[in-house]
């Protein structure tokens, strides 16, 4: 055997082992991701994230705001892009005229708004970036009430700790959406229950006649078709316990802010 | 006679060499004995230098890495490859990179998409700047499914973006806390300023050592015990330039991060800007493997991984001939 062929052969043997090794290494991953006890220590970085994203982010920090040349020509509407119930249907027919948002739970005075009261409050109008958790961003200019304000208004109660949003719509198995946010995060400037999408009321895609916007986490936390928001002390009784529709079965984070 | 030799030692690689070479250490070789040694030997020296005291006289033993760099390096190894893979399952949620703050999705830089021809066919097609190419079975289409990247480059192999965002996440940590620790140690040990940074003798001789690299010429002797200016740099890029920029422009994808560090974004480009940078950024590590792997394999693989496991190199002390 010449020196060539030993080299050709330990060429083989190394992309033999290589390809082998990587195909099992692949399968091994898959395996880990299917286990019970492997993603949840995967998801132990989500509280360190967390954590850290808020030890270093101003409580009132802004997401930058952008110009009227900057809106998206078209603004992508990603998952469900009508509730398609009866009684959704109803409240297009009736122009959202009965559409009301009950904040309520741990409150001192739980208060419904129709949609004309909530245009009634003190408004803001912002042109921000939405990012969604697929890798894209929009612009677009979001006009609506602060959320902050209608908190304050309930009065919440020392205990309570997370706002749990109920929308409208349900997926193709009948589970209701919802969402949650820590209560800390109503009261940013920027969080707010938006009726218009670049000055036009919000289409049945976007939302309509409130979603949340949410400015510094990502596109999947920004709860459409909103009808009802909880305070609560914790989210492990709700629904499947993780705090929204993305997290309970779909394995994503509650805390999107990456 | 070589054949021989490196069929001997087939089975003692690692232990021997390092016992023999030690003696080797201990006993000075002489000037005659160098010159006999054939030269093909050198091309194995990792392996054969257990063999003959003749072949080991013409080698040194030194201690090349020391653990906190080995233990750094391997632990690079599953991080890295988990990254890519599974920053390539995320990428599959929205195949398509752009430029500044908003996915325009007619304006992508580059895109992955699965095609229905005429007749009916699926083809997967690759755009870069415009110009499309045919990528079917690799990019786009493969194994019968519509996915920009197959799915044996992607962690899950299936399509499941929150998954891939959880590998990915947890080891984006475990990427980073490794970093912070090598920087730190590779600074205080002076591995950063001795071994790595090159000199301005390094940077003159830089035209021959591209010559000598594309002969595929590889240092001998003195030369080949610390590491020539093209690997200098190419560490020096990875670590101290792709691997930065890899983690800013992941932060800077973090909506979060973009309100605490609104200048990340203008220096970046915008945010779809910074996750273009994070895919180049990304291939210009699966580059720096390919390369880096394919020198191991070249400059004598058995003596280069002795020397990131157990921290010893095995060094011919001058050039043969």
């Amino acid at each position: 055997m010449n020196s060539h062929e030993r080299a050709m052969e330990r060429r083989q043997f190394l992309k033999g082992t290589l390809g082998a090794a990587s195909l099992v290494a692949l399968a091994g991953c898959d395996n880990l991701s299917h286990s019970s006890w492997f993603p949840s220590i995967l998801s132990k970085t989500e509280k360190l994230t967390e954590r850290a994203q808020r030890a270093i982010t101003p409580t009132n920090a802004l997401a930058k705001e952008y110009g009227e040349a900057d809106i998206s020509k078209v603004f992508p509407a990603n998952g469900n892009t009508d509730p398609g119930t009866g009684e959704y249907a109803e409240h297009v027919a009736q122009e959202f005229a009965n559409w009301t948002v009950m904040v309520g739970g741990l409150v001192q005075t739980p208060t419904s708004w129709t949609l004309a009261a909530l245009k009634e409050l003190p408004s803001r109008t912002q042109i921000t970036r939405h990012d969604c958790v697929e890798g894209w961003s929009a612009i677009g200019k979001w006009t609506g009430a602060p959320l902050g304000d209608l908190i304050r208004q309930v009065q919440p109660l020392p205990n309570a700790r997370y706002a749990v949003l109920y929308c409208a719509d349900v997926d193709e198995d009948g589970v209701l959406y919802y969402e949650s946010m820590a209560l800390a995060d109503c009261f940013h400037p920027q969080t707010i229950l938006a009726y218009e999408l670049n000055g036009a009321p919000l289409d049945i895609p976007h939302g309509a006649p409130i979603r949340l916007r949410f400015e510094r986490q990502l596109g999947y936390k920004q709860a459409k078709y909103v009808t009802m928001i909880e305070l609560v002390e914790t989210l492990s009784g709700i629904r499947g316990g993780k705090g929204g529709y993305w997290e309970d079965d779909q394995g994503y984070e509650w805390y999107a802010g990456i | 006679m070589a054949s021989l030799i490196h069929e001997g030692t087939g089975t003692g690689r690692g232990h021997g060499g390092g016992q023999v070479s030690e003696l080797a250490m201990r006993s000075e070789p002489s000037r005659i004995n160098q010159q006999s040694v054939p030269d093909s030997l050198t091309l194995t020296q990792g392996s054969i230098s257990a063999v003959a005291p003749v072949s080991a006289s013409g080698t040194e033993r030194i201690y090349r890495h020391r653990l906190p760099i080995r233990i750094s390096h391997w632990l690079n190894v599953p991080f890295l490859i988990i990254l890519i893979m599974s920053g390539l399952q995320i990428f599959n949620a929205h195949p398509a990179l752009y430029w500044g703050d908003r996915s325009d999705r007619d304006q992508p830089l580059i895109s992955i998409r699965p095609i229905q021809t005429d007749n009916g066919e699926v083809r997967g097609i690759t755009t870069i700047l415009g110009y499309k190419f045919d990528t079917t079975g690799v990019l786009g289409y493969s194994n019968g499914k519509r996915r920009a990247f197959p799915e044996w480059a992607t962690i899950p192999s299936a399509k499941v973006l929150a998954m891939g965002r959880q590998w990915h996440l947890f080891f984006a940590w475990a990427l980073v806390i490794n970093g912070l620790f090598f920087t730190a140690y590779a600074l205080i040990s002076r591995h950063a300023t001795r071994d790595l940074a090159p000199t301005g003798e390094d940077l003159r001789g830089i035209g021959k050592a591209v010559k000598d690299h594309i002969a595929l010429r590889h240092p001998t002797g003195e030369e080949a015990k610390r590491y020539n200016v093209l690997q200098k740099l190419a560490y020096v890029g990875v670590l101290f330039v792709v691997a930065p920029l890899i983690v800013l422009t992941g932060l800077a994808m973090s909506p979060t991060i973009d309100t605490a560090f609104p200048w990340l974004l203008t220096i970046l480009g915008g945010r779809q800007a910074a996750r273009t940078i994070h895919f180049i950024a990304c291939f210009s590590f699966v580059g720096f493997i390919v390369v880096h792997v394919s020198q191991v394999i070249l400059t004598g693989f058995f003596n280069n991984m002795r020397s990131m496991v157990t921290g010893w190199f095995v060094a011919k002390r001058e050039p043969g001939c």
